[in-house]
């Protein structure tokens, strides 16, 4: 897909505002439908957008191994740990009202966080499981 | 949806069949749209027609994209699938009816998490608080198998080794395959 300028004119027009979704999704969570999951999922998207296009090797450039790695397991242990922080401060595992000074306000930090806690897993998972099963094979590059 | 579904199970031809379980979770999402679940079919729409369609597709491009024929008939499987069908739709008659107001799922923890919600966790969006306050346990669990998911496709195809070794190895992997 080398020399497909209206594709990769378009997907470069594409994937900011995808990235930009996504974020909006992850933040806007509370207030509209949408959360960690489905951020994560559209995040993710936009690489494999961005992978289909310019093929995998540049897309692997652009998201190294070490990046999708610590990504998926510090989701993952930002969300324990926010369980764990709440232990530390005299409450129960995952429960978020004794963060902050007020019940609500420590809520809404805790959903906050393990929000973005599986964003960043779920976002990682789906950019590594791709890129896994794009890079087996060269036939991806030229379709 | 069910034309498609029995479309989905006469097609031979792989990449059609990709194509057509994308739509039917497509429609999926808008049967979760009608039912007024608009989180459930925002996940839908983003999981089960967007990133499975594409994973399945980069799936073919490692094998072929046509079934082989069965070499007989299977009737034993058909009667399982048939018997199990009629399980469920058995299991299913003593239900009460959609939008029933005094169904038990409607007075268990519904009636507190919509009265209390608001005040208990502070989100507006009650989904938000359900998924990641009061069912924060399913929510990580649920972290947790996609992060076990990715784990177990970087053991399997990722050969394990690091970066460094792979990188070593990508250029003779090309090589033999050419």
């Amino acid at each position: 897909m080398k020399f497909k300028s209206v594709l990769r004119v378009t997907s470069k027009l594409l994937i900011p505002v995808i990235l930009l979704f996504a974020l909006y999704v992850q933040f806007h969570g509370d207030f509209g439908p949408g959360g960690g999951f489905q951020a994560g999922v559209i995040f993710a998207s936009a690489f494999i957008l961005y992978a289909l296009i310019f093929n995998i090797d540049t897309a692997r450039k652009v998201v190294p191994a070490w990046v999708r790695r610590v990504g998926l397991a510090s989701g993952l242990l930002l969300y324990s740990g926010v369980g764990v922080a709440g232990l530390l401060l005299g409450g129960n595992y995952l429960d978020y009202s004794v963060l902050a000074d007020e019940p609500k306000i420590g809520q809404h930090l805790g959903i906050t966080l393990i929000e973005l806690g599986v964003g960043v897993t779920v976002a990682s998972a789906m950019i590594t499981i791709f890129y896994l099963f794009a890079g087996q094979s060269g036939q991806l590059e030229d379709r | 949806m069910t034309v498609t579904a029995f479309a989905l199970v006469r097609l031979r031809n792989l990449f059609a069949v990709v194509m057509l379980s994308g739509i039917f979770s497509l429609l999926a999402a808008v049967l979760y749209v009608v039912l007024d679940a608009v989180d459930v079919a925002f996940t839908e729409a983003a999981v089960g027609a967007g990133i499975a369609t594409v994973l399945m597709l980069g799936t073919l491009a490692l094998t072929t994209s046509v079934v082989k024929e069965a070499p007989r008939k299977p009737i034993a499987p058909l009667l399982i699938v048939f018997l199990t069908g009629a399980l469920l739709i058995f299991g299913t008659l003593d239900m009460p009816p959609y939008g029933d107001p005094i169904a038990p799922i409607h007075h268990h923890v519904a009636p507190r998490y919509i009265e209390k919600s608001g005040s208990e966790v502070g989100p507006p969006n009650i989904v938000t608080s359900v998924l990641a306050s009061y069912r924060g346990y399913d929510t990580l669990g649920e972290v947790t198998v996609i992060f076990t998911a990715a784990v177990g496709v970087l053991i399997l195809l990722g050969h394990g080794r690091g970066r460094r070794s792979r990188k070593k190895l990508r250029p003779v992997e090309k090589g033999a395959r050419q």
